[in-house]
């Protein structure tokens, strides 16, 4: 009896789940039905840019939102393209410079273990799945010239319950004494990444990043090394005229972009150069470069009464690579690889004022990247990811040495509908996978999250 | 009857022939225009093909210039100056004389270098490839490529040394060519002819305003200030002074000026030793030999088609 009800439930669950595949199998088809049936027009990120100067998106991007080389030099050169047409002052009194994005979405999200509360108030690992539609976060990008040579970068950021915070808000100077070489910006703003992660094309909450940017070994308490994030300070960076060759050297506060002092004297170093050249495909211009992200963080803080005043006890981080862009036709490829390194006393987690735990040892570890476009054409673009990490040194020694590492696959495509210079949409499907190494609770295997999303990103 | 037979007849005889004269005319202007989608351009030894430039036009030029080329992009509306028609093939920035077609290395450049006070971008981070498979797109777009050959690119000798004789001599000329009369006494675009001058489409238009930038609307070197002089801007009231003034006297106004412009070259240093006011109309020659006379403001033009300007500043 107990089988027959066990088979009822059972066939009930997956009557449940049928009906569901089924639903979302239709929702997928009508999402691609109304990719391919729409209405295609003429194809061109920032629409502000794109209103001001009446270029298509596609002159700057290879895809929105992520640049290609004209649209780097762009950046490079504050927002400016350098015909004298760029200050204000030519613009109509009216034009604004804000663009908002948003992304409404059906995402199903997976995790192969989390640790479930039993009745009996232990816990057992089972495998959980949401699915649904939901809401990015809003972005309201806004920036530009001041003046001749003075720009500013303001975007106030939501996540997706409309809680709002600063993103990036920074202004620059640039071309000081006349020379490209010198530029200068303070504020809140994004490391020179050169393969932007805020300028990703795909979007998941296990895609949506890239691993190494965010990267944390297994019971490391380092959250300063993210490159990733945005963070405050000041940068000076330079350029050729034609943004072949770059340079930068950024100053930041090692307290992961968060405002009102949390730290005290704790700073980091973000260096980094790349050359560009023809490799002799045409496609986009090649670029190879190297980076450094050095600093010191704090390993606790002081409270009063309960409450955290400040952040001392600095050890240092560091994270270095190289990169690469290389284009070949319609095809390209982002090469990226990491050396990171923690301090013993992040790795384990333990206070400088603390003794280290017997054997513990620096965490390091490698990792890289190689994400594939096809761009058919500037409105159809698939993407592809591979990323690894790989632990070369654990923290403690009883951690077995694969603990913290992580295989990840991304697929996406985008397609844009229509591309001119006043509004950015485009259809959007992506699936992702994450696979790390000893992450699972409970059982401490590995754990997989996975992603499927659907989703219409706009910006206007 | 048979009268009614034969109306009928000649109305659709008169229909076929039209039918068919416009089917084969748009078949011929098909036929031209793929003809013309195996245009190449050279610029040293790169091979562009316009073919491999379509799609390259269409992802950076096609908001303004666009799709036909005709400089009527859906942005055109919004832009000023507007953006230039490839159709007619008059191009402003040549090292050829006036009324010729620019060189493919001439287009090749501009597309490098984009237009002072315009909103044509230099493209320069493109790869050269990009650009030069751009030019042949560009050509291919008006059927002068086909049936002229572009114009023998001038000679441009040495720039004599800067001597404060030659600034000076520079000044008379700018009297003399009545260069005042556009670009104002002091060079600021205001002269007393500039509110009345329009472009070959009536679009008001602008003299250049040497005071805002140390480049010049073709190039920020001497021999790029030279070389406006001596091939006209075409498609712009600026004239080709080839015929009035000799190679000497154009080196003589390109460092003259030079002492307008905001940055402090030799030139702007010497004048100020010298204490060069601006000149006044009025005031007499400072010799009885004839004056080089001024050609006409109308650019030499395209004998098929009347030279088109757009309203920047020239």
């Amino acid at each position: 009896m107990q089988i027959g009800i066990t088979t009822f439930s059972n066939r009930k669950q997956s009557l449940h789940q049928s009906l569901l595949a089924g639903l979302a199998s239709a929702f997928a088809l009508l999402f691609f039905l109304m990719i391919f049936l729409a209405n295609p027009t003429p194809g061109r990120a920032i629409p502000a840019f794109a209103r001001k100067y009446g270029l298509p998106c596609s002159a700057c991007h290879e895809a929105w939102p992520m640049l290609n080389t004209f649209g780097q030099t762009f950046k490079d050169n504050g927002y400016q393209l350098m015909n004298d047409r760029d200050s204000p002052i030519w613009q109509n009194p009216s034009y604004w410079p804000v663009t908002f994005r948003m992304t409404p979405n059906w995402h199903r999200e997976s995790t192969s273990q989390v640790a479930i509360d039993t009745p009996n108030g232990g816990q057992i690992p089972e495998e959980v799945t949401n699915n649904g539609f939901d809401l990015s976060g809003l972005d309201f990008h806004t920036g530009g010239t001041l003046y001749k040579n003075y720009s500013f970068y303001l975007l106030p950021s939501s996540d997706a319950t409309g809680a709002f915070h600063f993103e990036t808000v920074m202004a620059r100077l640039d071309n000081l004494g006349n020379s490209p070489w010198f530029n200068f910006k303070l504020g809140k703003f994004e490391l020179d990444n050169i393969i932007s992660e805020k300028r990703i094309l795909t979007l998941s909450n296990n895609g949506g990043y890239y691993q190494l940017y965010h990267y944390i070994p297994l019971g490391d308490s380092n959250v300063f090394g993210q490159m990733g994030d945005n963070q405050l300070g000041i940068e000076l960076m330079g350029h050729s005229l034609d943004d072949r060759t770059r340079y930068s050297v950024a100053l930041v506060s090692s307290n992961d972009g968060n405002v009102n002092l949390p730290n005290k004297d704790s700073y980091a170093t973000f260096m980094a150069v790349s050359q560009a050249f023809d490799a002799g495909y045409q496609g986009g211009v090649d670029r190879v470069g190297a980076y450094a992200f050095i600093g010191n963080a704090p390993t606790y803080t002081l409270n009063s009464s309960g409450v955290p005043v400040t952040a001392i006890g600095n050890k240092p981080f560091n994270r270095e690579g190289i990169f690469a862009l290389v284009y070949i036709k319609k095809l390209d490829f982002s090469l990226f690889y990491q050396h990171g390194w923690d301090s013993a006393y992040f790795g384990t987690s333990t206070p400088s004022n603390a003794a280290l735990p017997t054997g513990a040892a620096a965490p390091s570890w490698n990792g890289g990247f190689v994400e594939a476009h096809y761009v058919v054409n500037p409105q159809l673009i698939f993407i592809q990811r591979d990323e690894f990490v790989r632990m070369s040194q654990e923290a403690l020694p009883t951690t077995p040495g694969n603990f913290g590492n992580i295989n990840a696959y991304t697929f996406a495509f985008r397609y844009y509908p229509f591309m001119f210079s006043r509004a950015g949409f485009a259809y959007h499907a992506e699936y992702a996978i994450v696979q790390e190494k000893g992450a699972a609770p409970i059982t401490f295997t590995q754990l997989s999250n996975s992603s499927v999303f659907l989703g219409f990103d706009f910006d206007f | 009857m048979r009268t009614r037979m034969i109306q009928y007849r000649l109305i659709l005889s008169v229909v076929a022939v039209l039918v068919l004269g416009i089917a084969g005319r748009a078949q011929q202007t098909e036929f031209s225009e793929q003809h013309r989608l195996n245009m190449e351009s050279h610029v040293g030894n790169m091979t562009g093909h316009a073919t491999t430039g379509a799609p390259i036009y269409k992802r950076f030029c096609i908001g303004c210039h666009g799709e036909l080329g005709d400089g009527a992009g859906e942005n055109a509306q919004w832009i000023d100056p507007k953006p230039r028609n490839f159709t007619i093939a008059i191009f402003r920035c040549r090292s050829t004389p006036t009324g010729t077609l620019p060189t493919d290395t001439d287009l090749y450049d501009t597309v490098g270098r984009g237009m002072l006070n315009s909103n044509m971008p230099p493209w320069r981070p493109l790869q050269d490839q990009d650009r030069v498979d751009l030019v042949a797109y560009v050509k291919h777009f008006s059927p002068r490529w086909v049936t002229e050959k572009p114009g023998t690119p001038i000679v441009i000798p040495p720039e004599p040394p800067v001597t404060a004789d030659r600034i000076k001599a520079g000044r008379v000329l700018f009297q003399k060519l009545e260069c005042w009369k556009c670009h104002g006494v002091t060079g600021r675009g205001n002269g007393p002819s500039a509110p009345t001058l329009t472009d070959d489409e009536n679009r008001p238009i602008l003299p250049f305003n040497f005071h805002d930038s140390q480049r010049f609307k073709c190039g920020s070197t001497d021999a790029a200030m030279y070389k406006d002089f001596m091939t006209g801007l075409d498609g712009s009231p600026m004239p080709s002074f080839a015929d009035n003034v000799k190679p000497d006297e154009a080196w003589e106004l390109v460092m003259y000026l030079r002492t307008l412009q905001p940055d402090n070259t030799l030139e702007k240093q010497i004048a100020k030793q010298l204490g060069l006011t601006p000149i006044d109309p009025n005031e007499p020659l400072p010799d009885n030999s004839p004056a080089p006379s001024a050609p006409a403001q109308q650019p030499s033009a395209n004998p098929a088609s009347p030279t088109k300007s757009n309203n920047s500043g020239y």
